[in-house]
Protein backbone atom coordinates (compact mmCIF):
# COMPACT_ATOMS: atom_id res chain seq x y z
CA UNK A 1 0.00 0.00 0.00
CA UNK A 2 3.03 2.38 1.35
CA UNK A 3 4.85 1.40 -2.36
CA UNK A 4 1.60 2.12 -4.22
CA UNK A 5 0.88 5.74 -3.04
CA UNK A 6 4.67 6.34 -3.27
CA UNK A 7 4.32 5.60 -6.89
CA UNK A 8 1.49 7.60 -7.41
CA UNK A 9 2.96 10.56 -5.40
CA UNK A 10 6.02 10.30 -6.96
CA UNK A 11 4.55 10.40 -10.87
CA UNK A 12 2.08 13.43 -10.38
CA UNK A 13 4.67 15.54 -7.95
CA UNK A 14 8.76 14.37 -8.17
CA UNK A 15 8.80 12.55 -11.62
CA UNK A 16 5.73 14.87 -12.93
CA UNK A 17 5.89 13.80 -16.82
CA UNK A 18 5.92 17.47 -18.29
CA UNK A 19 8.33 19.26 -16.21
CA UNK A 20 10.40 16.73 -14.60
CA UNK A 21 10.95 13.96 -17.50
CA UNK A 22 9.90 16.70 -20.39
CA UNK A 23 8.10 14.48 -22.11
CA UNK A 24 4.37 15.63 -24.08
CA UNK A 25 5.68 19.14 -24.39
CA UNK A 26 3.76 19.73 -27.65
CA UNK A 27 0.22 19.52 -25.92
CA UNK A 28 1.74 21.44 -22.86
CA UNK A 29 2.01 24.06 -25.21
CA UNK A 30 -0.27 23.81 -27.45
CA UNK A 31 -3.63 23.15 -25.45
CA UNK A 32 -2.68 25.25 -22.38
CA UNK A 33 -4.13 28.41 -23.75
CA UNK A 34 -7.20 27.56 -22.03
CA UNK A 35 -8.35 26.52 -18.49
CA UNK A 36 -11.15 24.67 -19.97
CA UNK A 37 -9.03 22.75 -22.68
CA UNK A 38 -6.56 21.92 -20.65
CA UNK A 39 -8.36 19.96 -17.89
CA UNK A 40 -10.33 18.44 -21.25
CA UNK A 41 -6.87 17.64 -22.63
CA UNK A 42 -5.16 16.54 -19.25
CA UNK A 43 -8.62 14.26 -18.28
CA UNK A 44 -8.35 12.52 -22.17
CA UNK A 45 -4.37 12.39 -21.32
CA UNK A 46 -5.18 10.14 -18.26
CA UNK A 47 -7.54 8.19 -19.67
CA UNK A 48 -5.42 7.19 -22.58
CA UNK A 49 -2.51 6.51 -20.61
CA UNK A 50 -4.35 4.52 -17.97
CA UNK A 51 -6.45 2.09 -21.08
CA UNK A 52 -3.12 1.81 -22.69
CA UNK A 53 -0.97 0.63 -19.82
CA UNK A 54 -3.65 -1.67 -18.75
CA UNK A 55 -3.16 -3.23 -22.11
CA UNK A 56 0.27 -2.75 -22.93
CA UNK A 57 1.21 -4.95 -19.78
CA UNK A 58 0.10 -8.07 -21.08
CA UNK A 59 1.00 -7.63 -24.57
CA UNK A 60 4.76 -7.03 -23.52
CA UNK A 61 4.66 -10.02 -20.93
CA UNK A 62 2.81 -12.77 -22.39
CA UNK A 63 2.62 -12.07 -25.86
CA UNK A 64 6.36 -10.59 -26.95
CA UNK A 65 9.13 -10.55 -24.10
CA UNK A 66 8.39 -15.06 -24.12
CA UNK A 67 9.28 -14.52 -27.48
CA UNK A 68 12.46 -12.68 -27.20
CA UNK A 69 10.93 -9.82 -29.38
CA UNK A 70 10.77 -7.31 -27.09
CA UNK A 71 12.73 -5.04 -29.53
CA UNK A 72 8.84 -4.85 -31.21
CA UNK A 73 7.56 -2.96 -27.73
CA UNK A 74 7.30 0.62 -29.27
CA UNK A 75 5.53 -0.39 -32.66
CA UNK A 76 3.21 -2.32 -30.73
CA UNK A 77 2.61 0.19 -27.93
CA UNK A 78 2.05 2.75 -30.45
CA UNK A 79 -0.49 0.64 -32.12
CA UNK A 80 -2.14 -0.02 -28.55
CA UNK A 81 -1.88 4.22 -27.84
CA UNK A 82 -3.59 4.87 -31.27
CA UNK A 83 -6.61 2.86 -30.48
CA UNK A 84 -7.37 4.33 -27.30
CA UNK A 85 -6.76 8.31 -28.79
CA UNK A 86 -9.40 7.41 -31.62
CA UNK A 87 -11.71 5.70 -28.74
CA UNK A 88 -11.27 9.48 -27.72
CA UNK A 89 -11.86 11.09 -29.99
CA UNK A 90 -15.05 9.68 -31.52
CA UNK A 91 -16.28 9.93 -27.74
CA UNK A 92 -15.54 13.44 -27.30
CA UNK A 93 -16.75 14.38 -30.79
CA UNK A 94 -20.15 12.51 -30.15
CA UNK A 95 -20.49 13.89 -26.63
CA UNK A 96 -18.81 17.07 -25.93
CA UNK A 97 -17.95 18.66 -29.48
CA UNK A 98 -16.85 21.72 -28.23
CA UNK A 99 -13.99 20.22 -26.13
CA UNK A 100 -13.48 18.67 -29.66
CA UNK A 101 -12.92 21.94 -31.44
CA UNK A 102 -10.78 23.50 -28.61
CA UNK A 103 -8.33 20.49 -28.85
CA UNK A 104 -8.26 20.96 -32.28
CA UNK A 105 -5.32 18.81 -33.64
CA UNK A 106 -3.63 18.18 -30.61
CA UNK A 107 -6.26 15.01 -29.83
CA UNK A 108 -5.34 12.97 -32.95
CA UNK A 109 -1.83 13.94 -31.92
CA UNK A 110 -1.80 12.39 -28.48
CA UNK A 111 -1.36 9.18 -30.80
CA UNK A 112 2.32 10.03 -30.78
CA UNK A 113 2.38 12.02 -27.54
CA UNK A 114 5.62 10.97 -25.58
CA UNK A 115 4.38 11.07 -22.45
CA UNK A 116 1.67 8.37 -23.39
CA UNK A 117 4.40 6.04 -25.05
CA UNK A 118 7.09 7.14 -22.06
CA UNK A 119 4.76 6.18 -19.42
CA UNK A 120 3.98 2.66 -20.45
CA UNK A 121 7.73 2.15 -21.71
CA UNK A 122 8.68 2.79 -18.33
CA UNK A 123 6.37 0.41 -17.02
CA UNK A 124 8.43 -2.33 -18.50
CA UNK A 125 12.06 -0.48 -17.61
CA UNK A 126 10.60 -0.42 -13.98
CA UNK A 127 8.92 -3.80 -13.62
CA UNK A 128 5.96 -2.87 -12.43
CA UNK A 129 2.67 -5.22 -11.90
CA UNK A 130 -0.50 -4.57 -13.75
CA UNK A 131 -1.82 -2.98 -11.12
CA UNK A 132 1.18 -0.84 -10.36
CA UNK A 133 1.58 0.07 -13.80
CA UNK A 134 -2.27 1.47 -13.75
CA UNK A 135 -1.43 3.28 -11.05
CA UNK A 136 1.66 4.69 -12.18
CA UNK A 137 -0.14 5.86 -15.49
CA UNK A 138 -2.73 7.49 -13.14
CA UNK A 139 0.31 9.64 -11.15
CA UNK A 140 1.20 10.13 -14.61
CA UNK A 141 -1.40 11.69 -16.32
CA UNK A 142 -2.44 13.39 -13.24
CA UNK A 143 0.66 14.78 -13.04
CA UNK A 144 0.27 15.87 -16.87
CA UNK A 145 -3.05 17.54 -15.84
CA UNK A 146 -1.72 19.86 -12.91
CA UNK A 147 1.09 20.36 -14.97
CA UNK A 148 -1.67 22.07 -17.85
CA UNK A 149 -4.00 23.71 -14.96
CA UNK A 150 -0.72 25.35 -13.60
CA UNK A 151 0.40 26.65 -16.73
CA UNK A 152 -2.63 27.50 -18.13
CA UNK A 153 -3.15 29.92 -15.25
CA UNK A 154 0.31 31.41 -15.43
CA UNK A 155 -0.15 31.68 -19.32
CA UNK A 156 -3.45 34.15 -18.96
CA UNK A 157 -1.10 36.21 -16.73
CA UNK A 158 1.31 36.12 -19.32
CA UNK A 159 -1.27 37.63 -21.92
CA UNK A 160 -2.40 40.45 -20.06
CA UNK A 161 1.43 41.07 -18.82
CA UNK A 162 3.84 43.81 -20.70
CA UNK A 163 6.56 41.93 -22.67
CA UNK A 164 9.54 43.28 -24.38
CA UNK A 165 8.60 42.65 -28.16
CA UNK A 166 11.78 40.73 -28.33
CA UNK A 167 9.94 37.88 -25.91
CA UNK A 168 6.66 38.58 -27.38
CA UNK A 169 4.44 34.76 -27.97
CA UNK A 170 6.44 31.63 -27.75
CA UNK A 171 9.63 32.92 -25.57
CA UNK A 172 8.02 34.34 -23.20
CA UNK A 173 5.89 31.12 -22.96
CA UNK A 174 8.86 28.67 -22.85
CA UNK A 175 10.69 30.84 -20.75
CA UNK A 176 7.63 30.90 -18.26
CA UNK A 177 7.64 27.18 -18.69
CA UNK A 178 11.01 26.82 -17.30
CA UNK A 179 10.21 28.79 -14.10
CA UNK A 180 7.26 26.76 -13.31
CA UNK A 181 9.59 23.17 -14.05
CA UNK A 182 12.05 24.72 -11.99
CA UNK A 183 9.39 24.95 -8.86
CA UNK A 184 8.56 21.74 -9.43
CA UNK A 185 12.49 20.87 -8.45
CA UNK A 186 11.74 21.59 -5.40
CA UNK A 187 9.70 18.23 -4.99
CA UNK A 188 12.53 16.18 -5.66
CA UNK A 189 14.06 14.10 -2.95
CA UNK A 190 10.63 13.60 -1.33
CA UNK A 191 11.23 9.84 -1.42
CA UNK A 192 14.93 9.05 -1.28
CA UNK B 1 14.27 -19.71 -36.11
CA UNK B 2 11.50 -18.77 -38.66
CA UNK B 3 9.11 -19.20 -37.04
CA UNK B 4 10.67 -16.83 -34.03
CA UNK B 5 11.55 -14.59 -36.28
CA UNK B 6 8.76 -13.70 -38.55
CA UNK B 7 5.60 -15.85 -37.77
CA UNK B 8 4.90 -15.15 -34.45
CA UNK B 9 5.53 -11.13 -34.33
CA UNK B 10 3.64 -11.05 -37.50
CA UNK B 11 0.51 -12.78 -36.22
CA UNK B 12 1.01 -10.83 -32.87
CA UNK B 13 0.85 -7.77 -35.38
CA UNK B 14 -2.30 -9.32 -37.20
CA UNK B 15 -4.04 -10.21 -34.16
CA UNK B 16 -3.48 -6.79 -32.52
CA UNK B 17 -4.57 -4.97 -35.92
CA UNK B 18 -7.65 -6.72 -36.25
CA UNK B 19 -8.64 -6.27 -32.47
CA UNK B 20 -8.18 -2.69 -33.17
CA UNK B 21 -9.75 -2.85 -35.92
CA UNK B 22 -12.86 -4.24 -34.27
CA UNK B 23 -13.46 -2.26 -32.00
CA UNK B 24 -13.14 0.65 -33.39
CA UNK B 25 -15.32 -0.05 -36.42
CA UNK B 26 -17.84 -1.16 -33.09
CA UNK B 27 -17.11 2.40 -31.45
CA UNK B 28 -17.55 4.24 -34.65
CA UNK B 29 -20.60 2.63 -35.06
CA UNK B 30 -21.64 3.56 -31.24
CA UNK B 31 -20.57 7.04 -30.96
CA UNK B 32 -21.67 8.04 -34.65
CA UNK B 33 -22.53 11.38 -35.50
CA UNK B 34 -24.66 12.13 -38.17
CA UNK B 35 -23.63 14.74 -40.33
CA UNK B 36 -25.59 17.01 -42.81
CA UNK B 37 -25.05 16.08 -46.84
CA UNK B 38 -24.97 19.06 -48.18
CA UNK B 39 -22.16 20.36 -45.57
CA UNK B 40 -20.04 18.13 -47.17
CA UNK B 41 -21.07 19.51 -50.94
CA UNK B 42 -20.35 22.74 -49.46
CA UNK B 43 -17.25 22.40 -48.72
CA UNK B 44 -16.51 20.84 -52.25
CA UNK B 45 -17.38 23.84 -53.74
CA UNK B 46 -15.06 26.35 -51.11
CA UNK B 47 -11.61 27.43 -51.86
CA UNK B 48 -9.90 25.15 -49.15
CA UNK B 49 -7.46 27.80 -48.37
CA UNK B 50 -9.06 27.99 -45.36
CA UNK B 51 -8.34 32.03 -45.26
CA UNK B 52 -10.74 32.96 -42.13
CA UNK B 53 -11.74 36.12 -44.38
CA UNK B 54 -15.65 35.11 -43.88
CA UNK B 55 -14.91 35.06 -40.12
CA UNK B 56 -14.88 31.63 -39.39
CA UNK B 57 -11.98 28.95 -38.49
CA UNK B 58 -11.61 27.47 -42.16
CA UNK B 59 -14.17 26.46 -44.84
CA UNK B 60 -15.20 23.77 -43.08
CA UNK B 61 -16.21 25.61 -40.13
CA UNK B 62 -17.95 28.04 -42.75
CA UNK B 63 -19.52 25.40 -44.81
CA UNK B 64 -21.07 24.43 -41.48
CA UNK B 65 -22.18 27.71 -40.31
CA UNK B 66 -24.37 27.85 -43.41
CA UNK B 67 -25.59 24.81 -43.04
CA UNK B 68 -26.96 24.87 -39.30
CA UNK B 69 -26.98 28.72 -38.57
CA UNK B 70 -28.24 29.99 -41.87
CA UNK B 71 -24.98 32.26 -42.27
CA UNK B 72 -24.80 34.58 -45.47
CA UNK B 73 -23.47 32.53 -48.54
CA UNK B 74 -21.77 35.25 -49.91
CA UNK B 75 -18.84 35.70 -46.98
CA UNK B 76 -16.37 33.90 -49.44
CA UNK B 77 -14.02 36.68 -51.10
CA UNK B 78 -11.54 33.91 -52.54
CA UNK B 79 -14.37 32.14 -54.11
CA UNK B 80 -16.42 34.95 -55.42
CA UNK B 81 -19.76 35.01 -57.62
CA UNK B 82 -19.21 30.97 -58.87
CA UNK B 83 -18.72 30.31 -55.55
CA UNK B 84 -21.83 31.93 -53.74
CA UNK B 85 -23.88 31.21 -56.99
CA UNK B 86 -22.93 26.99 -56.60
CA UNK B 87 -23.38 27.13 -52.43
CA UNK B 88 -26.98 29.13 -52.83
CA UNK B 89 -27.94 26.28 -55.88
CA UNK B 90 -26.86 24.07 -53.03
CA UNK B 91 -28.62 25.97 -50.17
CA UNK B 92 -31.73 26.66 -52.19
CA UNK B 93 -31.04 30.49 -51.20
CA UNK B 94 -31.64 33.87 -53.41
CA UNK B 95 -28.68 34.81 -54.80
CA UNK B 96 -26.52 37.52 -53.22
CA UNK B 97 -23.93 40.06 -54.34
CA UNK B 98 -20.42 39.54 -53.35
CA UNK B 99 -17.78 42.46 -52.53
CA UNK B 100 -14.82 41.54 -54.00
CA UNK B 101 -11.74 42.82 -51.68
CA UNK B 102 -7.96 43.54 -52.46
CA UNK B 103 -4.94 43.93 -50.53
CA UNK B 104 -2.88 47.21 -50.77
CA UNK B 105 -0.13 47.70 -49.27
CA UNK B 106 -0.12 50.91 -46.96
CA UNK B 107 4.11 52.07 -48.34
CA UNK B 108 5.57 53.62 -51.14
CA UNK B 109 8.64 53.60 -49.30
CA UNK B 110 11.28 51.22 -51.87
CA UNK B 111 15.30 51.34 -51.96
CA UNK B 112 15.13 54.61 -54.32
CA UNK B 113 12.67 56.55 -52.02
CA UNK B 114 13.79 55.21 -48.43
CA UNK B 115 17.61 54.60 -46.96
CA UNK B 116 18.24 52.01 -44.44
CA UNK B 117 19.30 51.98 -40.55
CA UNK B 118 21.77 48.92 -41.57
CA UNK B 119 22.33 45.85 -43.45
CA UNK B 120 20.04 42.83 -42.25
CA UNK B 121 22.16 39.22 -42.34
CA UNK B 122 20.14 37.53 -40.27
CA UNK B 123 17.27 35.13 -41.34
CA UNK B 124 15.86 36.69 -44.94
CA UNK B 125 12.07 37.33 -43.52
CA UNK B 126 10.36 40.73 -41.71
CA UNK B 127 9.22 38.95 -38.72
CA UNK B 128 12.93 38.11 -37.76
CA UNK B 129 14.13 41.63 -39.04
CA UNK B 130 11.06 43.51 -37.42
CA UNK B 131 12.77 41.86 -34.17
CA UNK B 132 15.50 43.83 -34.98
CA UNK B 133 15.11 47.43 -33.89
CA UNK B 134 11.77 47.45 -36.17
CA UNK B 135 13.66 46.82 -39.08
CA UNK B 136 16.31 47.57 -41.66
CA UNK B 137 14.40 50.66 -43.29
CA UNK B 138 15.13 53.72 -42.27
CA UNK B 139 11.44 54.29 -41.38
CA UNK B 140 10.04 52.17 -38.61
CA UNK B 141 6.29 52.13 -40.19
CA UNK B 142 8.02 50.71 -43.90
CA UNK B 143 7.82 47.74 -45.67
CA UNK B 144 10.93 45.46 -45.13
CA UNK B 145 10.84 43.87 -48.19
CA UNK B 146 11.82 40.37 -47.20
CA UNK B 147 8.47 39.07 -48.43
CA UNK B 148 6.53 37.37 -45.49
CA UNK B 149 3.51 38.25 -47.53
CA UNK B 150 4.37 36.90 -50.54
CA UNK B 151 5.43 33.82 -48.80
CA UNK B 152 2.38 33.01 -48.00
CA UNK B 153 0.57 34.10 -50.84
CA UNK B 154 -0.61 31.23 -52.92
CA UNK B 155 -1.66 32.86 -56.19
CA UNK B 156 1.63 34.40 -56.57
CA UNK B 157 -0.26 37.97 -56.28
CA UNK B 158 2.91 39.90 -54.22
CA UNK B 159 5.62 41.11 -55.85
CA UNK B 160 8.57 41.94 -54.49
CA UNK B 161 10.27 44.63 -56.52
CA UNK B 162 12.96 47.44 -55.32
CA UNK B 163 12.38 45.97 -51.49
CA UNK B 164 8.91 47.05 -51.40
CA UNK B 165 6.20 44.86 -51.34
CA UNK B 166 3.39 45.43 -54.49
CA UNK B 167 0.08 43.75 -55.20
CA UNK B 168 -0.86 42.22 -58.49
CA UNK B 169 -4.80 43.34 -58.24
CA UNK B 170 -5.45 41.15 -61.29
CA UNK B 171 -4.47 37.92 -59.51
CA UNK B 172 -5.08 39.01 -55.87
CA UNK B 173 -8.46 37.01 -54.96
CA UNK B 174 -8.97 39.19 -51.52
CA UNK B 175 -8.29 36.18 -48.99
CA UNK B 176 -6.53 38.44 -46.50
CA UNK B 177 -3.74 35.74 -45.25
CA UNK B 178 -0.76 38.25 -46.36
CA UNK B 179 -2.76 41.03 -44.05
CA UNK B 180 -2.04 38.38 -41.28
CA UNK B 181 1.48 37.57 -42.45
CA UNK B 182 2.86 41.09 -41.97
CA UNK B 183 4.52 42.06 -39.12
CA UNK B 184 4.21 45.64 -39.45
CA UNK B 185 1.13 45.93 -40.62
CA UNK B 186 1.28 47.57 -43.42
CA UNK B 187 -1.49 45.49 -45.67
CA UNK B 188 -5.47 45.87 -45.28
CA UNK B 189 -8.27 44.61 -47.91
CA UNK B 190 -10.26 47.23 -49.71
CA UNK B 191 -12.88 46.83 -51.77
CA UNK B 192 -11.71 46.41 -55.27
CA UNK B 193 -13.95 49.23 -57.23
CA UNK B 194 -12.04 52.10 -54.38
CA UNK B 195 -9.28 53.26 -56.55
CA UNK B 196 -7.64 55.83 -54.45
CA UNK B 197 -4.85 54.31 -51.79
CA UNK B 198 -2.87 56.56 -48.93
CA UNK B 199 0.41 54.24 -49.19
CA UNK B 200 2.23 55.28 -46.12
CA UNK B 201 1.34 54.26 -42.84
CA UNK B 202 3.86 56.60 -40.88
CA UNK B 203 2.54 58.22 -38.02
CA UNK B 204 5.84 60.20 -37.65
CA UNK B 205 5.64 64.08 -38.12
CA UNK B 206 5.66 65.19 -41.41
CA UNK B 207 9.36 66.47 -40.80
CA UNK B 208 10.19 63.17 -39.67
CA UNK B 209 8.49 61.45 -42.51
CA UNK B 210 10.58 64.41 -45.11
CA UNK B 211 13.97 63.43 -43.30
CA UNK B 212 13.58 59.95 -44.13
CA UNK B 213 11.27 59.08 -46.97
CA UNK B 214 11.17 60.55 -50.31
CA UNK B 215 7.47 59.34 -50.55
CA UNK B 216 5.50 59.33 -47.42
CA UNK B 217 2.67 60.91 -46.19
CA UNK B 218 4.35 64.22 -45.06
CA UNK B 219 0.84 65.87 -43.51
CA UNK B 220 0.74 68.85 -46.09
CA UNK B 221 -2.86 68.14 -46.33
CA UNK B 222 -3.05 69.08 -49.66
CA UNK B 223 -5.01 66.55 -50.22
CA UNK B 224 -8.15 67.54 -48.07
CA UNK B 225 -8.77 71.04 -49.49
CA UNK B 226 -8.60 69.78 -53.15
CA UNK B 227 -11.22 66.81 -51.84
CA UNK B 228 -14.47 67.71 -53.08
CA UNK B 229 -16.38 65.18 -51.49
CA UNK B 230 -15.10 65.61 -48.12
CA UNK B 231 -13.89 61.94 -47.95
CA UNK B 232 -10.19 63.29 -47.03
CA UNK B 233 -9.30 63.34 -43.30
CA UNK B 234 -5.86 63.56 -41.31
CA UNK B 235 -5.70 61.44 -38.00
CA UNK B 236 -2.06 60.59 -36.30
CA UNK B 237 -0.64 62.55 -39.34
CA UNK B 238 -1.53 60.45 -41.80
CA UNK B 239 -3.84 61.16 -44.52
CA UNK B 240 -6.59 59.06 -44.20
CA UNK B 241 -9.79 58.12 -46.82
CA UNK B 242 -13.35 57.46 -45.59
CA UNK B 243 -14.22 55.61 -48.75
CA UNK B 244 -18.53 55.75 -48.42
CA UNK B 245 -17.46 59.45 -49.47
CA UNK B 246 -15.08 58.91 -51.85
CA UNK B 247 -15.69 59.03 -55.79
CA UNK B 248 -12.49 57.47 -56.74
CA UNK B 249 -12.18 61.37 -58.67
CA UNK B 250 -8.36 61.29 -58.08
CA UNK B 251 -7.30 65.03 -57.27
CA UNK B 252 -5.69 64.10 -54.10
CA UNK B 253 -3.19 61.71 -56.06
CA UNK B 254 -2.42 64.29 -58.87
CA UNK B 255 -2.09 66.96 -56.00
CA UNK B 256 0.02 64.91 -53.53
CA UNK B 257 3.71 66.31 -53.58
CA UNK B 258 5.13 63.52 -52.89
CA UNK B 259 3.40 60.67 -54.43
CA UNK B 260 2.29 58.72 -51.12
CA UNK B 261 -1.73 58.90 -52.59
CA UNK B 262 -2.09 57.18 -55.35
CA UNK B 263 -5.41 56.33 -57.81
CA UNK B 264 -4.40 52.73 -59.00
CA UNK B 265 -7.25 51.26 -61.13
CA UNK B 266 -4.60 50.11 -63.36
CA UNK B 267 -3.61 46.33 -62.40
CA UNK B 268 0.05 47.19 -60.44
CA UNK B 269 0.09 48.76 -56.99
CA UNK B 270 2.65 50.90 -58.31
CA UNK B 271 1.47 53.36 -61.05
CA UNK B 272 4.95 53.32 -62.63
CA UNK B 273 5.84 50.73 -65.30
CA UNK B 274 5.10 47.23 -64.63
CA UNK B 275 7.64 44.99 -62.68
CA UNK B 276 10.48 43.19 -64.35
CA UNK B 277 11.38 39.59 -64.31
CA UNK B 278 10.94 38.68 -60.36
CA UNK B 279 14.61 38.22 -58.92
CA UNK B 280 15.21 34.85 -56.87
Amino acid sequence: MREIAAILVSAILVDNFVLSRFLGICPFLGVSKKFENAVGMGVAVTFVMVCSSLMTHPIYNLLLAPFGLGYLRTISFIIVIALFVQLVEMALKKKIPSLYKGLGVYLPLMATNCAVLGVTILNIDAGYSLLKSAIHALGGGLGFTLALIIFSCVRSRIEEAVVPPMFKGVPATLIAASIVSVSFMGFAGLFS
Amino acid sequence: MLLVAYIVPASIFLGLGLFAGGLLTFASKFFEVKTDPRIDSIIGVLPQINCGVCGYAGCADYAGAIVKDGSPANLCKPGGTDCMEEISALMGIPVQKVESQVAVVHCNGDENAMSSKYIFHGKQTCVAADRFYEGSKACNYGCLGFGDCAAVCSYGAVIIRDGLARIDKSKCVGCGICVKACPKNLIAMRDLYHHIDVCCSSIEPGRVVRSICKSGCISCKICVKKCKTGAMYFSDNLAKIDYSKCDACGDCADACPTKAIRKCDIIYNATIAPPPAIKH
